[in-house]
């Protein structure tokens, strides 16, 4: 029980903090965060367990919220089937896709995991039967009040955390974790390698597919370049676990909390805060300031991923040891 | 069939171009073994530069190779010097980490254009720009075929330097093996900087040669790496005469998806062959060619 403990500390504090904190922004902001712990988690367990890093989260991303959208648009069914179905559309894109590309490694796998990301964008484009292309996918959001989205977020970013730490207990993670140290050694004794990549794979798109979903129900809108974006979902996702800790188990939860907050530092100048700076030293010079800070997320996830490569390899949790002790040094 | 040939001459100009992009490619993947996804950013710098030279200074874009390309070979050399060869002593799970270092400066790269310029279009129009010539019926776009003959150039020369210098001799053994190359003398870690800077020179120039005929905003470089990475993938990893191949493949694929399929599919032809190559002919081109 002992190990447990702060996690489920941490779980209670998350079931009450949308009762005590009923500002609808900062709730938005934590299902974004609980999102990203979801589509964080499963890219790790594909590229931080199994060593297959992927360039493609969006196209599992994108494929699962439209089909929520798509269900509703064409069938007028609710979207909350998607929850459902999207995990499981994902997964049938993922087949083939891993059938292509796992003969590939390292960087030509990444890369071509990059190309099924940019073919769904412009299939969902060009496609505008199906998906009317450029003009995107509206439906009805269920509800008004944000904390039935909290709450479903909360269980399947939860639900998602629970399912790597189970894997990674059992055979199937050291199947896993053999492949990332050493593909050849790993078939050498006779482990299937394409099939438990492929597996690691599938539940990656899973639990992407599923938060598209819950994205498409929650946001109410979406279009190609928002689902299928390449710096905004796949290298999100990956930021989201390198910062965290690639390969552990709750750094993507960390690196999620981070990035969400990053993010909206800057989309937001400072939460306001540069704007009232503005307002109070009369335009200028601040307001270009305000207005770049604004644009400046990407430049700041770039020089992020830079820094964070070079001085934490293994990211917030991974290195943790190694920050308490520059800490306590300095 | 006059519209045949016309689309084959367009694919085999452009194809140049091409090459001249994947030869980089293929350069720093067989020497550092990654995948330069700041590739197509490295281009996108190059021709903001010719941008600034022809638009303030008046400067024609074909005298600006002479700026382009030691500018951007400095900054391969500061990449790779400063961010990615201090990668190969830091241990960390992710073997791929220099992948995604190379991610990063490109997202960088990208951002710090568009604080500059913006996210607005600019071309760069010169009195050749729109200028052709006529063979038999068939027209040839003047800057694109200057650009086609620069290319050939540039790719002959980059061949006897390989071939026949001590420091390409020295490149082709680090990518042989660098273990090896080191044993035998050969400073690893110099040789990989100069390849990445290499790399970024020859990518200045295709970026600095295509610029007449193309228009240029700060997110063009992320297609131009993965048309880089297409090439490389349909050439065969780390081969030079495979780029080649390569590069004038996807020229012709692209001319032929746009005129015979439709301009839309354009950008999708290069994802077609990616995936066709890894069903079909894994290993590219260099599995025929045995170069």
């Amino acid at each position: 029980m002992r190990e447990h403990r702060i996690p489920l500390i941490l779980l209670a504090l998350l079931l009450v903090l949308p009762l005590v904190v009923t500002e609808p922004y900062f709730q938005h902001l934590m299902i974004l965060v609980l999102l990203w712990v979801t589509i964080g988690t499963g890219w790790n367990l594909l590229a931080g367990y199994t060593g297959q890093v992927s360039f493609g989260a969006a196209a599992f991303f994108g494929v699962g919220a439209y089909t929520a959208g798509l269900l509703s648009h064409h069938l007028g069914l609710s979207a909350w089937w998607g929850m459902a179905l999207g995990g499981a559309v994902a997964v049938l894109i993922a087949f083939p896709f891993g059938w292509i590309a796992f003969p590939l490694r390292g960087a030509y796998f990444a890369l071509g995991s990059l190309a099924l990301g940019e073919v769904m964008r412009q299939v969902a484009t060009s496609w505008e039967s199906l998906t009317e292309g450029m003009v995107g996918i509206l439906i009805m959001q269920t509800f008004i009040s944000k904390l039935p989205y909290y709450y479903i977020a909360l269980a399947l970013a939860v639900g998602s955390i629970l399912l790597v730490q189970a894997v990674t207990r059992s055979k199937l993670g050291y199947y896993f974790v053999s492949i990332r140290e050493d593909q050849d050694a790993a078939a050498s004794i006779g482990i299937n390698t394409t099939k438990y990549k492929m597996i690691s794979l599938c539940m990656h798109a899973f639990l992407t597919g599923t938060a598209g979903a819950l994205y498409m129900n929650y946001m109410g809108f979406i279009d190609p370049h928002v689902v299928f974006s390449l710096h905004d979902i796949s290298i999100m996702a990956i930021l989201v676990a390198i910062v965290g800790g690639v390969g552990t188990l709750y750094g993507p939860a960390v690196g999620a909390l981070i990035m969400v907050a990053l993010q909206e530092v800057f989309r937001s100048a400072g939460f306001g805060a540069l704007q009232a700076l503005t307002d109070a030293m009369g335009g200028g010079f601040m307001t270009v300031v305000t207005k770049y800070v604004s644009q400046a997320h990407v430049l700041a996830f770039g020089i992020l991923v830079v820094v964070v490569i070079m001085n934490l390899p293994n990211g917030v949790v991974g290195d943790w040891a190694r920050i308490k002790r520059a800490f306590r040094r300095g | 069939m006059e519209v045949f040939f016309q689309t084959l001459v367009a694919g085999v100009l452009k194809g140049g171009l091409y090459a001249l992009i994947g030869i980089g490619m293929t350069l720093i993947m067989g020497v550092m073994g990654i995948i330069n996804l700041a590739h197509g950013q490295m281009m996108m710098l190059a021709m903001y530069l010719t941008y600034v030279c022809f638009h303030f200074l008046g400067i024609d874009p074909y005298v600006t190779l002479l700026v382009s390309v030691p500018c951007l070979f400095l900054v391969g050399v500061g990449v790779q010097k400063y961010t990615l060869n201090p990668l190969l002593k830091i241990e960390s799970l992710l073997p791929e980490n220099q992948v995604l270092m190379t991610v990063g400066v490109g997202m960088v790269l990208t951002e710090v254009a568009r604080f500059i310029f913006t996210s607005n279009y600019v071309s760069v129009k010169t009195s050749y720009s729109d200028a052709t010539f006529f063979i038999g019926g068939i027209s040839f776009s003047v800057a694109l075929t200057i650009a086609f003959g620069f290319a050939c150039a540039l790719t002959a020369g980059m061949f006897w330097f390989l071939l026949k210098t001590d420091l390409g001799r020295s490149i082709r053994a680090v990518a042989q093996d660098a273990e090896a190359a080191s044993l035998m003398g050969v400073n690893a870690d110099r040789i990989r900087t100069i390849t990445m800077g290499m790399g970024a020179g020859l990518v200045a120039a295709a970026g600095t040669l295509l610029l007449p005929i193309y228009y240029l905003f700060p997110d063009i470089g992320g297609p131009f790496t993965r048309k880089a990475f297409v090439i490389t993938i349909l050439g065969g990893l780390g081969s030079t005469v495979g780029a080649i191949l390569g590069g004038v493949t996807l020229g012709l694929a692209e001319a032929f998806g746009a005129t015979y399929i439709g301009m839309d599919y354009e950008d999708m032809m290069g994802l077609v062959i990616f995936i066709l190559v890894l069903l079909f002919l894994p290993g590219g081109f260099k599995r025929l060619t045995k170069v």
